[in-house]
């Protein structure tokens, strides 16, 4: 199955939930510290455990980002 | 309004630009300009800002200079550690450019003083560190309908986007509500490349200077990244959210609140 995450084409064997392609795929620690636009939309965190990716989704991973002060970021 | 010789001279090569010129100039001059946050981002912008003559630059901030911070927040020289960092700015920003007025306000913004600041300037810097700020400068701006330039930055990675409130996409439009306190990763996983505040807080400097001459197109609804380590920028194209919290079709976000902030103290 074919992707395009952050602009880059990947390939993954079988369907994933976005929670899951976070933690596995990405190596993300904290999704919570993740926003997903999928094709465009603004996805809501609760539905990271609900939404499967299909062929030729459009995902982009945002990031938050502080100020690379104090923590929390 | 009439310039003298020398600052016909300072600002020549703005003049000399065909889409500057003495009219732009005079627009900058006029311009009122609030930094929030006179960090690793608000530096650059407002040694940028002041040396192209924004008449007045707010800068909000109740920190002090600390040594740690040198490593990327320019403004501030060893000699001003432990100094009030709006203190320390606005004297650099007097020695480059006296035509500047300052305005100071050595606190923390908070739900109850933000809106009577930022009501008194045409355009918003946000160059605060952390999520409770940059959700609160968000709100703030989008009740006043102040347009800001909000900037995040992170190990080798930034971000930035412009938000025209009501018209572009807005930082709860992307981010709907901060991340739970614990899911922050550890301060280990902290740190910024000092560059990257140079990089990310120019750009916002842009955006301000772009805005007050009403040219060329501003970083709304598209979120610009950087990655220092790829040496690459990249551009995501976003729209308003029907579900924004605040600017959406329900807005459930009625007034501003104070988020509470993760505590860590780095050593
Ligand atoms: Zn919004």
């Amino acid at each position: 199955m074919k992707l395009m995450v952050n602009g880059k084409l990947f390939e993954t064997k079988e369907k994933t939930l976005v929670i899951d392609f976070l933690l596995k795929e990405k190596n993300v620690e904290s999704p919570e510290m993740v926003s997903v636009e999928l094709n465009g939309r603004i996805i809501k965190r609760d539905d990271f455990a609900q939404i499967e990716l299909q062929e030729n989704d459009q995902v982009e991973f945002l990031y938050f980002m502080g100020g690379g002060q104090n923590s929390y970021e | 309004m009439d310039y003298t010789d020398s600052q016909l001279e300072r600002y020549s090569r703005h003049i000399l630009l065909k889409d500057v010129g003495i009219e732009g100039q005079i627009k900058i001059s006029n311009a009122k300009v609030l930094v929030i946050g006179a960090g690793g981002l608000g530096s650059p912008a407002l040694l940028y800002l002041a040396a192209a003559g924004v008449g007045t630059i707010g800068i909000a901030d109740g920190d002090v200079v600390d040594l740690s911070n040198l490593q990327r927040q320019v403004i501030h020289f060893t000699e001003d550690v432990d100094k009030p960092k709006v203190l320390s700015a606005k004297e650099k920003i007097n020695n480059l450019n006296p035509d500047v007025n300052v305005i100071t306000y050595q606190k923390m913004l908070t739900a109850d003083n933000i809106l009577g600041i930022i009501k008194e300037y045409d355009f918003i810097l946000d160059g605060t560190d952390n999520f409770p700020a940059k959700f609160l400068v968000n709100d703030a701006c989008i009740f006043a309908k102040k347009p800001f330039s909000h900037g995040g930055i992170l190990r080798f990675y930034g971000q930035t986007i412009t938000i025209d409130p009501w018209k572009s996409a807005c930082y709860r439009c992307l981010f709907i509500e901060p991340p739970p306190l614990d899911a922050v990763p550890s301060c280990s996983q902290a740190g910024v490349i000092g560059v990257m505040a140079g990089v990310l807080g120019t750009i916002q400097a842009n955006e301000a200077i772009k805005f007050i001459l009403e040219k060329g197109d501003l970083l709304t609804n598209r979120l610009l990244t950087f990655d220092a380590l790829a040496s690459k920028f990249r551009e995501v194209s976003l729209e308003r959210n029907p579900e924004c919290p605040i600017c959406g079709e329900n807005r459930v976000i009625n007034e501003l609140m104070d988020y509470e902030q993760a505590a860590c103290k780095i050593g």
